[in-house]
């Protein structure tokens, strides 16, 4: 479906270049196909741009390594930057506060947050042995609270009894009371999805941030997303604080340029990556197969690695 | 109001009387870009403003009216109603789609709307997968006074929809709307289960069903196109409904879609409510992809 940015770079530089350092007038030419291939991944424009005048800087003058062609030798580059723009290293969900930790699941409707809590609270207990209560505070969709409490059975972590009639604060407090008396070390809560421009839903989620005081906020995101990754990770940053962002349905076929968008405006960690419907698809991320996915290729880099 | 406040704002920026000119042409491009409508078709659209108007004086407005003429053209054959045959009984309409898109929301939607027209209208709970997806159709059934057939959680889900579909002809009801579970495009397995669903329910009633709608989140980006594609080649679309469009994301793939499939786009959701659903207008969306308020 996409056509290897590699492939279209020997195209262009092979030609233009034999060996020796990279020229300006090299580097120019392959950037208008990293642009391209940077925005058929959904890579948000402006993002775009500044990771392209980034690249000009640097690879101008680089020597091209004997045994791969200019065009593999951008790539290269192009693979590098991409890696450290999304964040080098693995950052884990921290519990390092006193118990309960709160963490507050947020994002727009539909986006995976619920299951997403349902698979975080199952490699907290299971493999980090945790004792984790979960709370819905999604009063508004119809059985998203009956939702979390069948996912909890699946997993075997409790939730928060259904109380009807209260409002999301107020679960918020009465998820965090039970994890004190409960003993619980962690209290997930899962929130309702809302648009960033519903001003009475993004008042709602900074009330509970307030309440609730959460160590963890998390962002939930759909690796689908396109050029609104930006405005919506903005958003919620400078609405609820983020600590961090989940990367879900990056088991589709998306080229999830979305990562690269959200990670560029917050500078916020992509902390874990969904990768399926089922509790246990939750891995941890590693830039360099989202980066790969962004280009649409992979062995280049390990080919211009070896040489 | 809806899609672009802001792509109106960046146009109005870029050319406050000026040259119509490259520099213009790439500056409408990126603007388009910005609005998920993609590369190719925002380089295709772009263009066609300037042609032979190069040179020539414009203020932001032309260019705006310009851009959402063009914008209206591709859209302009894709709008149309959703008809339902009342030969058909009852008229089966399958909602498909990726996870979370929106399709239990639609349909609830739909049902209300369906209802409020006079018709009978059954719901089948085809999603057998997700936590919860039968308790969620079954609220979004009392709510719209809509009879919904259901199974148990993990239960065959072509068997389900082969018995919605006999019960609700039954029941006499002029609508049956049967929910799927969320499926990504490039999972086999579950497309083949999607497949499965469409031939079972064939051998009660050969013609159905007489609707496919795949229903589309206006926050996605390219991997759209590749939905369409595969949805429309396993389970037939005939339809589309983008959803999520009272939220910041524009929906511009939309365009590139309708460019490039033909596929008729019939409601665009516009919230969480009942009521939150609306005729897709071509002249309206064009407008907001360029700015027009
Ligand atoms: N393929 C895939 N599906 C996922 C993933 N994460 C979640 N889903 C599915 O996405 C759909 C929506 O997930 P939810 O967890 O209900 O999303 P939500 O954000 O809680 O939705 P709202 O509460 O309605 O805003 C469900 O069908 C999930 O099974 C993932 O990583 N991969
Ligand atoms: N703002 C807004 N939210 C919507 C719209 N349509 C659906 N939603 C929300 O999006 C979320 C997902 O909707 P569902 O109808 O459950 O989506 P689905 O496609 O059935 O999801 P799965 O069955 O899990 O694949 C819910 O929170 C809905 O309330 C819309 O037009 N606007
Ligand atoms: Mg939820
Ligand atoms: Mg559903």
């Amino acid at each position: 479906m996409f056509d290897g940015l590699s492939e279209k770079l020997s195209g262009i530089l092979d030609r233009l270049t034999r060996r020796g350092a990279l020229t300006a007038a090299d580097v120019d030419a392959a950037a208008r196909e990293v642009r391209r291939a940077l925005l058929e991944a959904d890579v948000a424009l402006d993002v775009v741009r500044g990771f392209i005048d980034k690249l000009k800087e640097r690879a101008v003058g680089v020597e091209v390594i004997k045994s791969v062609t200019p065009g593999q030798m951008v790539v290269k580059i192009v693979h590098d930057q991409l890696i450290e723009t999304l964040g080098s290293t693995a950052d884990p969900i921290d519990l390092n506060a006193p118990a309960p930790v709160p963490i507050m699941m947020v994002g727009l409707q539909g986006s995976g947050k619920t299951t997403t809590s349902a698979k975080i609270a199952k490699r907290l207990s299971d493999t980090m042995k945790r004792k984790v209560l979960m709370a819905s505070l999604d009063t508004r969709r119809p059985a998203a609270q009956e939702q979390l409490a069948v996912l909890g059975t699946q997993v075997g972590v409790d939730t928060l009894p259904i109380v009807a009639g209260q409002t999301p604060v107020q679960i918020a407090r009465r998820a965090l009371d039970a994890g004190r008396l409960g003993g619980y070390d962690v209290v997930i809560l899962d929130t309702a999805g809302r648009t960033t421009l519903d001003e009475a839903m993004m008042l709602e989620v900074a009330e509970v941030k307030q309440a609730a005081t959460p160590h963890e906020v998390l962002l939930v995101a759909d690796a689908l997303t396109g050029q609104d990754a930006v405005n919506l990770a903005r958003s919620f940053d400078e609405r609820v604080g983020l600590t961090g962002i989940v990367l879900t349905r990056v088991d589709g076929d998306g080229r999830g340029g979305a990562a690269l968008s959200m990670r560029a405006v917050t500078g916020k960690p992509i902390k874990l990556i969904g990768v399926g419907e089922k509790l246990d698809a939750l891995e941890d991320f590693h830039p360099s197969r989202i980066a790969d996915r962004i280009l649409g290729m992979g062995d280049i880099v390990s080919l211009v690695e070896k040489a | 109001k809806r899609t672009s406040a802001s792509i109106g704002g960046a146009i109005a920026d870029l050319v406050t009387k000026r040259r119509l000119d490259h520099a213009v042409v790439e500056e409408l491009e990126e603007a388009l870009i910005r609005a998920d409508l993609g590369m190719e078709t925002a380089v295709a659209i772009a263009g066609k403003v300037g042609e032979g108007r190069y040179d020539k004086q414009v203020t932001p407005e032309e260019v705006k009216a310009i851009l959402a003429a063009e914008v209206e053209t591709i859209l302009a054959p894709v709008a149309k109603p959703l008809v339902i045959d009342p030969a058909k009984k009852p008229f089966v309409v399958l909602v498909v789609g990726v996870n979370g898109s929106g399709k239990t929301t639609t349909i609830g939607k739909l049902a209300a709307r369906l209802t409020a027209e006079g018709r009978k209208v059954v719901l089948a709970a085809g999603d057998t997968f997700r936590a919860a997806a039968i308790e969620q159709i079954k609220i979004w059934g009392t709510r719209t006074r809509s009879p919904v057939i259901a199974g148990t959680q993990g239960g065959d889900a072509a068997s389900l929809a082969f018995e919605a579909l006999e019960t609700a002809r039954s029941q006499d009801a002029d609508v049956l709307i049967v929910d799927t579970a969320g499926r990504l495009q490039n999972k086999s397995t579950l497309m083949g289960e999607l497949e499965k669903i469409v031939r079972v329910m064939r051998k009660v009633d050969a013609s159905a069903p007489h609707a496919v709608l795949l229903v589309l989140d206006a926050t996605v980006g390219q991997n759209a196109m590749s939905q369409v594609e595969v949805f429309t080649r396993t389970a037939g679309v005939t339809g589309l409904v983008m959803t999520k469009l009272d939220g910041t994301a524009r929906g511009g793939i939309l365009v590139a879609v309708a460019a490039k499939y033909g596929l008729p786009v019939h409601f665009i959701g516009v919230g969480e409510g009942v009521d939150d659903l609306a005729p897709f207008e071509a002249k309206d969306f064009a407008k907001a992809v360029a700015g027009i308020e």
